[in-house]
């Protein structure tokens, strides 16, 4: 069927009339007569039992954010389960470098109170003291954080009254974050808490003086398979100096100095454009929104970049990376697309992937046809021009703002940041290259369609109905997909492989769908007791 | 690799834990649940863990996990939960038509105190359909616990006696164990020509086949109509002290079925234990086919022991494999020199020692409710010549070049283990072979090239 021909009510034929009415907001398919993309319901509460993708609160602080940084011990506070499967499984790489050395690297370790039946009873206060004695103790950690699990908040554990004793008797940070699960609606609200807590507590606080010409923040990158590593490596090249990458392989004490960047780079606009603004308010840091996901996009960014600085030398030495990069890429690409050219997919992934990957699959002749989020907001949908109109409702209203000040001695208006001329800077902001996302909407093709908060009904609905060729995906839905007939490639955890990003990840990225694509057993489901005269599979 | 692990022995870790050896009740119970046919498992508590069970199960078998959520908000967590169960089976059952749902809880709605019988009194249900549940606090046990909490739920909501003389017929409650390990079971009880039911049985549902055509609710499973039948069985071999006692014991009383406490059958005196069992229970003669298999496992030990024999090996794992593992360990001729288990349970440690002792093995450590740091600092303390557990360990293994076997659960990072039984005699095989191999794999890896060889 033509995309634009699809039928919701058809699909939700099932649903009980609530459900129906609910989540019928929650799909818009592009058609070229909308002129700007029609209004979808997102950031709202999932219904009960529906089979939602979405994770919590807690996973979207501890597990996406905090989690990451490499040299801070962050110990769950809860029962066992939460600290247990955000351990290892998130692929956000990390390595000693010159200002973290190898023993303070606690990636690989989780750490948790293991809270039992008379903590929950009697509090869970004091237990969470001792851990952080006795971790400091064995682990000399240059700081702490501690994230809540869903009965924290409810037996009302007063975790500002331990980290502040923390911090006074060992003369470390501890920083709290109240994640409980049920806070917000997904992983969403994690974010948010988190981003909260490392722009009041740690960003600011550093006092190191960086050294050369354009230095940068990568935020919302978590270096998955080590694709921040890649990006660093282009940038690096051009002549950038990458301070932070927040917070893929990042270092508390290089955190402590994101204010000293001239610009912010925002990879992940869901996770990550909290402080992105809270830093251009505070510190007027300009930031750039900006997509390493795709060989055109990669260049398209750079030279974005270059334009923020305007200065020629770097203009020109982007040019020279680009076309040293392509170069070394463009024939095996160019042999991968012949396999991956003309095929459809899906994308369902968190809050910025389905998006971003649109445009490296272009780059392999491949388009999708129904992207949906876990758990992005409109503007991630609808670009951020609309957040004016988006109302909070009840279920996030308790997810704190913070309302910041110009700082009063290191405030610097941002077009000086840059080195530019405010006419320019004002120039470069219309034009919605600087602080701007205008969304997912625009990059979809014709006849497409977006979806929020798919649910597994509706996945194998819209398998049926468009046949994708690949599923892009997390890995509840991966297996799923296969006995489905479909292969299905996790665009979380890059199926343990990666880097995505950058030139060589779009090589590595083309190889793994190709090979998908291809695998011979896909060929051999119809055993051959069961074919027809003709020999064929059906 | 864990560089930040003190090279010195610490005595200051004594609070929470760092690197765990268990997760949470509701894997567990979710993971009993699939074990019913057309059952979809539903985590009544904020989503995040329904998600997050789903993952490792799903991450595990290489398999999907289905299971839905009540998804509470802050408002539920408040106010209670019941609106979110409620309005969740009316949605299940409409969108996506389980026989049966079955409810576990988490430590969210735990702590708030909601009562899951009263609410599923309170719900309609279709007719013919089924709403069972059972509660798992995260904050007690551990995802053993939350199984054999499942186990109980299915017992005291579906078994049933008709009055009729027991039937010849067994039950088998087969513990915390891969699809691969409960068919192994089955085959040998079935192999005796004694007929049985199997519940939680994942087989087919956790290792399922790639056909023509997705089903949700995959071939397998435990049907709802032999679960209400086991009332009626001779005997229950209740395969783990953990995983299966407590539903045993239920069954017992409610139905007066016998449960037969048995190890799970990991090594020839446990798997010796369940055909004995079953040999006595319904007088059944051993088949030759199973003294064949008994014998080449003899003659496999006695071929091999040169590999193995008085080595020191460190395990790690859940309760009832690793006590199982331990015993077929000592029968190796191998030196189990630290024992652990993220499980609480005193027992754990009595079994385990007493095991050592009988064999006259002194000087190993056992410990229930212990970490892998504690494991960590114990190995660096005094090495080990192997490591068996799961996937967890490989970062020990590395840090500390022990030759490493993974065994139990999660096994995150090979493939085809669910599919491959470590149960029963033909388990007692890949056990040694898996055993061997990591060790001579090893010894070809360092040796000097004028000792390698060609026949070892």
């Amino acid at each position: 069927m033509t995309l634009t021909e699809l039928n919701t009510d058809e699909i939700m034929t099932p649903y009980p009339d609530k459900v129906k009415k609910n989540r019928k907001k929650h799909i818009v398919a592009k058609t070229g007569e909308a002129a700007s993309c029609p209004q979808i319901e997102a950031n709202t509460r999932t219904v009960p039992g529906i089979i939602s993708q979405r994770g919590c609160c807690y996973a979207g602080c501890k597990g996406v954010v905090v989690g990451p940084i490499k040299d801070m011990i962050t110990i769950t506070h809860g029962p066992i389960g939460c600290g247990y499967y955000s351990w290892g499984t998130r692929r956000n790489k990390a390595r000693a470098d010159e200002k973290t050395p190898p023993e303070h690297l606690f990636g690989t370790m989780c750490f948790s109170t293991d809270m039992q039946e008379s903590d929950i009873v009697f509090g869970g206060e004091k237990k969470l003291t001792k851990m952080i004695d006795e971790v400091v103790e064995i682990f000399h950690p240059r700081a702490i954080n501690i994230c809540s699990t869903c009965p924290i908040g409810l037996i009302g554990d007063d975790l500002s009254a331990v980290s502040k004793a923390a911090e006074a008797k060992h003369g470390i940070q501890v920083l709290h974050y109240n994640c409980e699960g049920y806070k917000g609606v997904s992983q969403s609200a994690g974010h948010h808490i988190a981003n909260n807590q490392i722009m009041e507590r740690i960003i600011g606080t550093g006092t190191d003086e960086l050294e050369g010409d354009y230095i940068i923040n990568i935020l919302g990158e978590y270096n998955i398979g080590g694709d921040g590593w890649e990006i660093e490596r282009i940038l690096k090249d051009i002549g950038y100096n990458v301070n932070s990458i927040l917070t893929g392989d990042s270092a508390y004490v290089n955190i402590k100095n994101l204010h000293k960047a001239h610009l912010n780079l925002v990879q992940c606009h869901r996770s990550i454009n909290y402080i992105a603004e809270m830093m251009e308010t505070k510190y007027g840091t300009p930031w750039l929104k900006v997509n390493f996901i795709g060989v055109e996009a990669t260049i398209e960014s750079l030279r974005d970049m270059a334009q923020c600085f305007g200065d020629e030398d770097l203009i020109s030495r982007t040019e020279i990376v680009i076309e040293r990069e392509l170069a070394a890429i463009s024939p095996e690409l160019e042999r991968y697309r012949k396999i991956c050219e003309g095929k459809t997919a899906f994308a369902f992934v968190g809050g910025s992937r389905s998006h971003h990957y649109q445009y490296l699959l272009r780059d392999l002749g491949m388009e999708v046809v129904v992207a949906g989020y876990e758990f992005a907001h409109r503007d991630d949908y609808e670009g951020r021009e609309v957040i004016p109109t988006i109302k909070s409702d009840a279920d996030s209203k308790n997810i704190p703002e913070l309302h910041l000040e110009p700082d009063p001695e290191m405030y610097e208006e941002p077009h000086l940041h840059l080195k530019m001329s405010k006419e320019k800077y004002d120039k470069m902001v219309e034009m919605g290259k600087l602080g701007n996302y205008d969304g997912m909407y625009p990059d979809m093709i014709d006849g497409s369609v977006m979806i929020d908060d798919p649910n597994h009904y509706e996945t194998e609905e819209l398998i049926e109905i468009f046949h994708p060729d690949l599923l892009f995906s997390g890995v509840r839905d991966k297996y799923i997909s296969h006995k489905m007939g479909v292969p299905s490639k996790q665009m979380h955890s890059y199926d343990y492989s990666g880097p995505y990003a950058g030139f060589r990840g779009a090589i590595i990225f083309a190889q793994d769908v190709a090979n998908a694509l291809s695998t011979p057993a896909w060929k051999m489901i119809t055993p051959p007791w069961e074919k027809d005269e003709t020999g064929g599979d059906e | 690799m864990l560089d930040c692990v003190p090279k010195e022995p610490v005595t200051t870790h004594t609070t929470g834990k760092i690197n765990p050896a268990k997760t949470c009740q509701p894997l567990g119970a979710m993971y009993a649940a699939l074990g019913i046919h057309g059952c979809l498992p539903h985590s009544h508590g904020s989503q995040g863990c329904c998600a997050y069970h789903r993952m490792a199960l799903t991450r595990h078998f290489r398999d999907p996990a289905m299971a839905s959520s009540s998804s509470f908000t802050e408002g539920a967590s408040v106010f209670g939960g019941a609106a979110n169960l409620k309005t969740s089976i009316k949605n299940i059952f409409e969108i996506y038509n389980p026989d049966i749902i079955a409810v576990h809880t988490t430590c969210l709605s735990e702590t708030i105190g909601d009562d899951i019988p009263t609410i599923i009194k309170q719900t309609e249900i279709p007719e013919g359909k089924y709403v069972i549940h059972c509660n798992t606090p995260s904050y007690y046990g551990s995802h053993i616990t939350g199984f054999s909490n499942m186990c109980k739920g299915i017992v005291n909501y579906l078994a049933e006696s008709d009055g009729n003389p027991k039937k010849e017929q067994a039950n088998i409650f087969p513990g915390f164990v891969n699809p691969a390990d409960m068919r192994e079971v089955k085959r040998i009880v079935t192999e005796m020509g004694v007929q049985s039911i199997m519940y939680p049985d994942t087989t087919n549902v956790m290792d399922s086949p790639l056909l023509k055509k997705y089903e949700m609710y995959p071939m397998g499973g435990a049907k709802i109509e032999d679960i209400k039948d086991s009332g009626n069985s001779k005997l229950t071999l209740a395969l783990g002290a953990w995983s299966s006692a407590e539903a045993a014991a239920i069954l017992q009383e409610k139905c007066k079925v016998p449960g037969v406490p048995l190890k799970i059958p990991i090594g020839i005196k446990a798997t010796d234990a369940l055909i004995m069992a079953v040999k006595d229970g319904f007088g059944v003669e051993v088949p030759q086919s199973l003294e064949i298999e008994r014998g080449q496992v003899i003659d496999t030990l006695i071929d091999t022991h040169f590999h193995y024999q008085g080595k020191k090996v460190a395990i790690f794992g859940d309760p009832d494999t690793v006590i199982a593992m331990t015993e077929f360990l000592i029968t190796m001729g191998m030196i189990p020199k630290y024992v652990l288990t993220g499980t609480n349970g005193r027992k754990f440690e009595e079994t385990i020692s007493a095991m050592l002792e009988e064999a006259g093995i002194e000087g190993s450590k056992v410990k229930a409710e212990g970490d892998l740091f504690d494991l960590h600092e114990w190995i660096k303390e005094e090495p080990v010549d192997l490591l068996i557990g799961n996937t967890h360990g490989k970062y020990i293994a590395r840090a500390e070049d022990v030759p490493f076997v993974r065994f139990g659960f999660p096994i995150f990072d090979r493939a085809v283990h669910p599919l491959m039984p470590v149960t029963g005699y033909r388990g007692c095989l890949r056990l040694i072979e898996m055993i061997s191999n990591a060790l001579l794999d090893r010894r070809d890896r360092d040796c000097a090239d004028e000792d390698y060889e060609l026949v070892l």
